[in-house]
C-alpha cells in the first residue's frame, strides 16, 4: 500500500523548564499517533488549540524530532532521512511573517524558490501563474511589508505551492483571514488538489467548516490523541442516528446548569452557551423521546422555550460527542496535555 | 499549475512508510547548483535591502566617520606621525565589517527564527551552510561599499597619503581577513541559534572590547606581545595590521609581525572558523530539532 504520510506510535513530549528551584514539567503534545494518509488525499487534522496539530506538522516537516515512534513522508523516515523528505515537501503556516519586508512579493517568492533548486525561469513562470490564480498579480512588485494580513497570507500560499511539493502541509492556513479571503484560499486549495491528483495535502484547522468543506478525510485530535479518523460524511453519519437539537431558552438565573440536563436519561451531550438575553443549548440525544425530559426540566424551573430546532449533525457535533465538550470550551479552559 | 514544465518522473524507493510511488515532479536542481543558487538568493536581500533602506548612510558612514574624526584630531593634537591618520581612516573603514558581522551576521539566525524564516530554511532541501554563506556574501558586498565610502571620504578630508607595496598581497590579506571574519560570524550565528534575547546583549558586550583589541584606531604593537598575540584570534586584528603595513610608508615599522606570518595565520584562521562554523551549525541544528527550539522560544 502506498502512503504519502504514515505515522506509527508517534509521540512527542516536551520538557518545560520551570524556575531555578522548580522541577521541569512535561507536556505530552502527541501521544501514540497512528495515521495513514494516501497519495492524492486532502487530509484534515481537526482539533482545538493545543491539541498537538502543529507539533505533528513540525515532526512531519523534519523541524522537530519525535520522542518515540516513527513517521514517514513520501516513504522516507522524517527523523533519519530528512534530506530525502525535504525536497518533496513544503509548508504554509497561518499568520506567518516569513520573507523580508524590503523585498517585493516577486523577489521574496523567487528567493524561496531558489532554496528548492528551481531555475529562475521556471520559478518566475510559477510565481506569475500562481499570483494570478490567488488574485495577487497586481501586487507583484509591492514590498511585502506593505501587504495586508490577507494578502500576505496569499503570498505565503504561493510560496508553498510554487515548488510543486509531493506533500504539502498547511497549518491553519486561513488563521486571521476575513471571511472573503478565507473562502478564496479554501477554493484555491481544493482546486489545486483536484488539478494535481498525485499530490497530498495535510491541513490542520480548528475551523469545523473548513475541515468539512475541504477534506477527503479528517482526524479529530485532542490532547495529543487521535480520537476518530474518517471522511466528514462518515463521521457525521455515525451521529445520524442520534437526535441533535438546538434550543434557545430564557436566562437560567442560577436555577439550572448543563449538568442537570446531562443527568437526564437519553441525553448524550450538552453544550451550554449563555448569550445576550437568552441561553443556548446544543443537545445530542440518543433518541428524540429524550427531548421530553429536557422540556419538563425547563418547565419545572420556569424557563421559557424561545426556539427549538432539530439539526443535521455537523463535525462540531462529532467533536462534542467524542470529547464531551465543544472546541470553544476546551480553548477557554486552555486544555493541554501538561502534566 | 497545469502548465508547469513537469519533467522527471521519479520512483520513490520502497520504505517502511510505503510502497514505490510514481510522481511526475518539476525539475529541481540539487548538489552544487542548489548550493550556489541558495548563496546568491540569500545574499540578494542584503544587497537589495541596502539600496532600498538608506539609513545606512547615516548609521554606517556618518557615525564611523565621526569616530575617525575624533581620533584624527587627537593624533594631530599630540603631533603623532602623519601615517597614524591613515591608520585611523583604514581602521574606521574596517569597523563597518565588524559591525556587520556582529549585528547582521551573528544574531541573524536568531532574528530569522523570530521572523519564521529559519523553519522554512531548515525545512527546504538546501544546506543551512549555503544560507549562512549567502548572508555572509550579501553582508560582505554591502559592507564593502560602505567601507569604500569611509576610506574615500576620510582620505579626502584628512589628505591621507598611501604608498601601496603590493596590491596582490593587499587583496590577499583583505580576502583572507574577510573569510576568517565572516567564518567567525557564521560560527557565532550557530551559537546564537540557541539563545533568545540574550543574543542582543552578547552583541552589545562584544562591540567595544573588539574595537580596543583589534586596534581599529592604533597599531596593536602598542600592546604587549602576548596581548597582541591573543588579540590576533580576532581576524580583523591581523588583517588590519597587515593592510596598514602594505599601504603606509611607516606601516612595516609599526607592524606586529611580518605580513607573511600574518597571511599564514589568517589562512589558518579562515579554515578553522569556516570549518568550525560548518560543524557547529550541523550540531546546533540537530540539537535544536531534538529540543524543539527552532520554532519554540519558551521551551
Amino acid at each position: 500500500m502506498n502512503f504519502a504520510i504514515r505515522t506509527e506510535k508517534l509521540s512527542r513530549i516536551y520538557k518545560i523548564r520551570g524556575g531555578k528551584k522548580s522541577e521541569p514539567r512535561t507536556l505530552v503534545a502527541l501521544n501514540d499517533i497512528n495515521l495513514e494518509i494516501r497519495p492524492g488525499e486532502l487530509f484534515g487534522l481537526l482539533g482545538p488549540n493545543g491539541a498537538g496539530k502543529t507539533t505533528l506538522i513540525k515532526i512531519l516537516t523534519t523541524l522537530l524530532a519525535p520522542s518515540t515512534g516513527h513517521a514517514w513522508v513520501a516513504g522516507y523516515d522524517v527523523a533519519n532521512e530528512p534530506d530525502r523528505v525535504r525536497p518533496r515537501i513544503n509548508m504554509v503556516t497561518g499568520g506567518e511573517t516569513s520573507g523580508y519586508g524590503l523585498l517585493t512579493v516577486r523577489e521574496n517568492l523567487w528567493m524561496f524558490s531558489q532554496f528548492y533548486g528551481l531555475s529562475s525561469t521556471v520559478a518566475n513562470q510559477n510565481i506569475k501563474h500562481l499570483l494570478e490564480v490567488v488574485g495577487l498579480s497586481d501586487r507583484t512588485n509591492a514590498k511585502s511589508s506593505d501587504l495586508s494580513t490577507g494578502l500576505r497570507q496569499k503570498m505565503n500560499i504561493v510560496r508553498g505551492f510554487m515548488t510543486d511539493p509531493d506533500v504539502l502541509f498547511l497549518d491553519e492556513p486561513t488563521l486571521g483571514l476575513d471571511v472573503g479571503a478565507s473562502r478564496e484560499v479554501r477554493h484555491f486549495i481544493r482546486s489545486w488538489v483536484d488539478d494535481n491528483p498525485t499530490r497530498t495535502l495535510l491541513l490542520t484547522t480548528h475551523y469545523m467548516v473548513e475541515a468539512d468543506e475541504l477534506c477527503d478525510r479528517v482526524a479529530i485530535i485532542n490532547q495529543g490523541r487521535v480520537l476518530a479518523c474518517d471522511s466528514p460524511a462518515n463521521l457525521k453519519h455515525n451521529l445520524q442516528q442520534d437526535a441533535i437539537f438546538h434550543l434557545e431558552v430564557s436566562p437560567f438565573n442560577g436555577s439550572l446548569n448543563s449538568e442537570k440536563f446531562e443527568a437526564l436519561p437519553g441525553v448524550c451531550n450538552v453544550v451550554h452557551r449563555p448569550q445576550d438575553g437568552f441561553e443556548s443549548l446544543d443537545l445530542i440525544l440518543e433518541e428524540e423521546h429524550a427531548l421530553a425530559g429536557v422540556i419538563n426540566t425547563l418547565n419545572s424551573a420556569n424557563i421559557r422555550l424561545l426556539n427549538l430546532q432539530k439539526n443535521e449533525p455537523t463535525l462540531e457535533d462529532v467533536f462534542v460527542n467524542l470529547v464531551g465538550q465543544s472546541m470553544e470550551q476546551i480553548e477557554q479552559k486552555g486544555g493541554t496535555g501538561e502534566q | 499549475m497545469s502548465n508547469n514544465p513537469y519533467s522527471t518522473p521519479q520512483v520513490l524507493s520502497h520504505q517502511e512508510g510505503g510502497r514505490p510511488l510514481e510522481v511526475d515532479r518539476l525539475h529541481k536542481n540539487s548538489g552544487w547548483r542548489l548550493y550556489f543558487q541558495t548563496v546568491i538568493a540569500r545574499a540578494y536581500p542584503r544587497i537589495i535591502g541596502q539600496q532600498r533602506e538608506k539609513s545606512w548612510l547615516f548609521f554606517d558612514i556618518l557615525l564611523p566617520l565621526l569616530s575617525v574624526c575624533a581620533y584624527v584630531f587627537v593624533y594631530r593634537a599630540i603631533k603623532a606621525p602623519e601615517d597614524y591618520i591613515g591608520f585611523v581612516v583604514v581602521g574606521g573603514a574596517m569597523t563597518a565589517f565588524w559591525m556587520n558581522v556582529l549585528w547582521s551576521m551573528s544574531s541573524q539566525l536568531y532574528w530569522e527564527k523570530e521572523q519564521g524564516n529559519l523553519a522554512l530554511y531548515i525545512m527546504s532541501p538546501t544546506s543551512m551552510m549555503a544560507v549562512l554563506l549567502g548572508m555572509a556574501l550579501g553582508g560582505l558586498l554591502a559592507t564593502t561599499l560602505r567601507a569604500l565610502v569611509i576610506i574615500v571620504l576620510g582620505s579626502l578630508f584628512f589628505h591621507v597619503q598611501y604608498a601601496v607595496v603590493s596590491f596582490v598581497q593587499l587583496f590577499a590579506v583583505f580576502i583572507l581577513a574577510m573569510f576568517a571574519l565572516y567564518g567567525l560570524g557564521m560560527m557565532a550565528a550557530s551559537l546564537y541559534l540557541l539563545l533568545s534575547r540574550e543574543a542582543w546583549h552578547i552583541s552589545n558586550l562584544a562591540q567595544e572590547p573588539i574595537y580596543l583589541f583589534s586596534g581599529f584606531y592604533f597599531p596593536i604593537k602598542n600592546f604587549s606581545f602576548w596581548i597582541s598575540a591573543i588579540s590576533s584570534i580576532i581576524p580583523l586584528t591581523l588583517g588590519l595590521d597587515a593592510m596598514r603595513q602594505l599601504v603606509f610608508k611607516t606601516g612595516p615599522s609599526l607592524g606586529f609581525v611580518s605580513v607573511g606570518v600574518e597571511i599564514l595565520v589568517l589562512s589558518i584562521l579562515s579554515v578553522v572558523f569556516l570549518f568550525g562554523a560548518r560543524l557547529m551549525l550541523a550540531y546546533m541544528e540537530k540539537l535544536a530539532i531534538r529540543e524543539g527550539r527552532l520554532t519554540e522560544n519558551r521551551r
